[in-house]
């Protein structure tokens, strides 16, 4: 498996921590799973209420990388402040850089993602960018100094799977080297496996585990398909052909009609 | 003097981004500060003065995906 920015992980398995029906749950997500990396966010939080101090603990407390995220940014200015607030707070310099640039698909503005991801790596920043599966805009945001990329499978949320999985390949072609993560729209383990069996590194999803009806359960399905997909990754799957072709040796078979 | 802080209007007697979160009560707190958009820095929050109508921004660790 590729390291990430000199880190290596124990899976592929990255998991936010939104949306769970209580931090218990989520807790027990991460445990069953062995998800080795959180996604993290900064809120607006009052003096008084320390909700946000109370979820960081228990982040905390899970041992687990964390990667705090640039979620609802849609602007350069705002994901870059968003950044050093958020790695003054968590003390990492990783970040999953998200610049919003559409309200209904919530596809990145790969342009601002771009000029975001070059002014945070130069300022020593580890960026993972929540990018689209475009070769080009892949390319720029490596010559921005980014060293891992992130392409959406599908909209965040949506459940969709690998949505387009012939951009998909030719990314994991093009960029043999880069460490390659799916991004978002994952809503079945089976879509995990296939995001590992074409060679990806990692899956990031939230929603699927922590909206399923047993997120611990879910999570421990997504651990396991992961595993699988990377098992049959390093196998070397055959080639796909459209015609049969017998498995069982002709040579040697009764004459029996 | 009257600022806003996360969005909502205040009047402080604060002077600096420091004096302000213990005013606020954020004493203690694991949280980051920008003011009118810019990243405050933890060990600049002290010197960081205040100005009618700054727009403050406290923001605390919170679940994402």
């Amino acid at each position: 498996m590729r390291s990430f920015y000199g880190t290596d992980l124990p899976n592929g398995l990255m998991l936010g921590t939104a949306l769970y029906p209580s931090p218990a749950i989520l807790a027990d997500a991460f445990r069953r799973s062995g998800a080795a990396v959180a996604t993290v966010s900064l809120r607006r939080e009052s003096g008084q209420d320390r909700a946000g101090q109370d979820f960081w603990t228990l982040i905390q407390g899970l041992g687990v990388h964390v990667l705090p995220n640039t979620a609802g940014c849609h602007s350069v200015k705002e994901a870059v402040t968003t950044a050093h607030m958020a790695r003054e707070v968590f003390g990492t310099k990783w970040v999953k850089l998200e610049v919003i640039g559409e309200e209904d698909t919530l596809q990145p503005d790969v342009f601002a993602l771009v000029e975001a991801a070059r002014i945070l790596s130069e300022d020593g920043f580890q960026v993972f960018p929540y990018c689209t599966e475009d070769l080009v805009v892949a390319d720029r945001l490596l010559r921005a100094g980014c060293e891992v990329l992130m392409p959406w499978g599908a909209p965040i949320g949506s459940g969709q799977g690998l949505n387009n999985i012939f951009g998909l390949r030719a990314m994991r072609a093009h960029f043999p080297d880069v460490p390659l993560v799916i991004d978002a729209g994952l809503g079945l383990p089976s879509q995990a496996a296939q995001a590992m069996e074409i060679g990806y590194d990692a899956v990031l999803l939230n929603t699927a585990v922590a909206k399923a009806g047993d997120p611990v359960a879910m999570a421990e399905a997504f651990a396991l398909a992961i595993r699988a997909g990377q098992l049959a990754a390093q196998a070397g799957p055959m080639e796909p052909r459209d015609m049969a072709a017998p498995s069982t040796p002709v040579i040697g078979q009764a004459f029996l009609t | 003097m009257k600022i806003e802080l996360n969005g909502a209007p205040l009047e402080t007697s604060a002077t600096t981004v420091d004096a302000l979160l213990s005013e606020a009560g954020y004493d203690g707190a694991v949280v980051a500060t920008a003011r009118n958009g810019d990243f405050v820095p933890r060990a600049a929050r002290a010197g960081e003065a205040l100005r009618e109508g700054d727009r403050i921004e406290i923001l605390a660790p919170m679940k994402g995906g």
